[in-house]
């Protein structure tokens, strides 16, 4: 099965305020189609991987291999050009922007990737807003809906360009629970019969046993 | 780059923020609005102010000096040469007041290519009668109708016209300040005498008033042949030539070549009129130095506003930066806005500029000084327009730009890390 992701003994230190090495030689793959969830206490670094394999974070060492294209040594402006084709982010707060409506929210990153004409971008739109059965809001300002809401909008918006992965970090942490069980079926269905690979840091242990497999860490190291 | 998401994502910032926005543009608007006003109304009274006193002024001005010889007699005597010699009591040297060989020397200039014409002038000492009494004045001899074309003469003229002396032999353009004292009108024969005592009665047909009291109050003018007449001269006397050039930057070469060729003198305008030069410069200075400060006040304004909306904005920055958008395109996000703000302010401020610059232009100023002014003067040139809209847009560049270097180094993880 193709590999879409490929941490190579990464490391990383914290500088400030004393030096201290966060993570311990992480290496590990994610394939095609996985739904894999990476857990661990509070500190042990979990979220620092995640941004380090979703290219925001650049001080690191080791190899980063995003579907086949070596992410590590690009400069900013390149790894955004990945950032915007091949992943797709869905984090604990939706981030949407508040003055603009929910279509248009979802729209932005194709439009800035900019490879389909504009009402072609507005018919993918529609459709991921279907998929997520929130297709009625489309027009509303991204500021008027509830919170559930809002996170399918973000997971809409981070399907938008059919990205090679979509990372979570605590995708249902400011959800309660029927929301969150909503937001993780949904995330399954699109796992499953989309085929996509997912990649998901949560602490919710009924969350990740649900998943295809867990990566734990402990204290800066995969342990299992 | 995606200007198209860019300017987007700009505008609707700006549209949302519609108190913030019009604030920002207002102020840009007053500086390039006042900026207007003062280059408008500021140059076009540097025009006036110019225009009443160089237009008319030829560029070169030739005559006959009257000085001391530079060689006195006890030069000349051999014995006395190697002594220090004093003289006392040093007279002008008796000299004709008329160019020597004036003729020649007009045919000479307006084969020159750089004159674009010559008019000579003869000038004489005379006294306006009235009964018992006689009042100081000079009258000039002119070709009008050449003073017209090249020294706007016209424009001087209040009451007749210049096609009417030209016609009329024994006619007289009197000066205002003249023709007010000694109570006459177009239409009446005004006495004058030579200095030689020989009396001629001319006819008025013009009033001139130059709108300055002190020459308005002596100087008249006539036809060359006729001021000839009165002075019982010939028609080669010429007491002045007055030059205009095509390019007023030579006269200064052009004043010193006839002073070495032709031995006379020769003042161009420059030296002439030096103080104009000066006020124009200062006033432009002004202007500018104002119009600056305001530009200044508003980019500060917009550097504030922006500043804010950044910090307001981070999240936003954070998921733009996580979903594709490079720094750069961020930066431009936000110069956009600073930029846009310009626009809009800087079209504002042109037309509000435009519109009280026109109200100006009708407001009436009348003054007795200035008989050719109705209206205050105001310059209408487009070079302002499209200076004051580059100001618009290098200070609200200038403004938006260190805030959306920030914006561009804003660190994402930090930021969604920190929520």
């Amino acid at each position: 099965m193709k590999t879409i992701l490929e941490a190579k003994n990464i490391n990383k230190y914290f500088l400030d305020p004393v030096k201290f090495h966060v993570l311990k030689d992480i290496s590990f793959t994610v394939s095609q189609g996985e739904f894999v969830s990476i857990m661990g206490k509070s500190g042990c670094g979990k979220s620092t991987l995640l941004y380090i394999l979703s290219t925001l974070d650049t001080s690191y060492e080791g190899e980063l291999i995003i579907d086949g294209e070596m992410a590590t040594g690009k400069n900013n402006k390149q790894l955004a050009v990945i950032r915007n084709e091949h992943i797709g982010f869905v984090f604990q707060f939706h981030y949407l922007l508040p003055e603009f409506s929910v279509i248009d929210n979802v729209m932005l990153p194709a439009k800035k990737l900019n490879r389909k004409p504009l009402e072609e971008i507005r018919e993918d739109a529609m459709n991921k807003l279907r998929l997520l059965d929130i297709a009625e809001q489309a027009d509303k300002l991204a500021s008027r809906i509830s919170g559930g809401q809002k996170q399918r909008v973000a997971i809409a918006r981070a399907l938008i360009n059919d990205p090679a992965i979509i990372m979570g970090d605590e995708p249902t942490g400011n959800l309660d629970s029927k929301n969150s069980q909503n937001v993780f079926n949904l995330l399954r269905e699109l796992s499953v019969e989309k085929n996509l690979t997912l990649l998901v840091v949560t602490h919710d242990q009924d969350f990740a046993d649900k998943t295809d497999r867990i990566i734990t860490m402990e204290d800066g190291r995969i342990i299992k | 780059m995606n200007w198209r998401v860019i300017i987007q994502i700009a505008g609707r910032h700006l549209i949302t923020r519609k108190k913030q926005t019009g604030v920002a543009a207002l102020g840009v608007t007053f500086g390039i609005g006042t900026f207007i006003i003062l280059m408008s109304f500021m140059t076009g009274l540097n025009g006036m102010l110019d225009g009443l006193i160089l237009n008319r002024t030829p560029h070169v001005h030739v005559y006959n000096e009257v000085k001391p010889s530079e060689q006195q007699p006890v030069d000349y005597y051999e014995e006395f040469k190697n002594s220090f010699n004093v003289v006392r009591s040093i007279k002008p040297k008796m000299n004709q007041m008329r160019i020597h060989n004036a003729v020649e020397l007009m045919n000479d200039l307006e084969r020159d290519e750089r004159v674009k014409g010559v008019t000579p002038q003869v000038s004489a000492q005379v006294f306006y009668l009235a009964g018992s009494i006689q009042l100081n004045g000079r009258l000039n001899g002119i070709n009008v109708l050449d003073e017209v074309k090249l020294f706007n003469f016209g424009d001087y003229i209040v009451k007749g016209s210049a096609e009417e002396l030209a016609k009329n032999s024994e006619g007289i353009l009197l000066g205002a300040g003249v023709a007010k004292k000694l109570s006459l009108e177009i239409g009446d024969r005004v006495q004058i005498s030579s200095f030689t005592g020989d009396l001629y009665h001319l006819k008025i047909v013009g009033i001139y008033q130059s709108g300055l009291a002190e020459f308005d109050n002596v100087q008249s003018f006539a036809n060359v042949k006729t001021v000839q007449k009165i002075l019982g001269e010939g028609n080669n006397y010429i007491s002045d030539i007055n030059v205009k050039l095509f390019d007023i930057d030579q006269s200064k070469q052009v004043s010193k070549e006839l002073e070495r060729v032709y031995d006379i003198s020769a003042v161009d305008i420059e030296t002439a009129n030096a103080q104009f030069e000066t006020g124009t410069q200062i006033r432009n200075l002004i202007t500018y130095a104002v119009s600056v400060t305001l530009l200044l006040v508003a980019g500060f304004g917009i550097y504030n506003i922006l500043n804010m909306m950044i910090y307001e904005k981070m999240n936003d920055i954070a998921i733009l930066k996580a979903t594709g958008f490079s720094g750069k395109d961020v930066k431009y996000i936000f110069i956009s806005q600073a930029m846009l703000i310009g626009l809009i302010g800087g079209i504002l401020g042109l037309v509000m500029g435009f519109m009280l610059s026109v109200a100006i232009d009708h407001a009436p100023f009348e003054t007795e000084a200035l008989p050719t002014i109705k209206t205050f003067p105001v310059n209408f040139n487009a070079l302002y327009y499209i200076v004051g809209v580059s100001f618009a847009l290098i200070s609200t560049f200038l403004a938006g730009y260190l805030p959306s270097r920030k914006a561009e180094k804003i660190d994402p993880v930090e930021i969604i890390r920190g929520q």
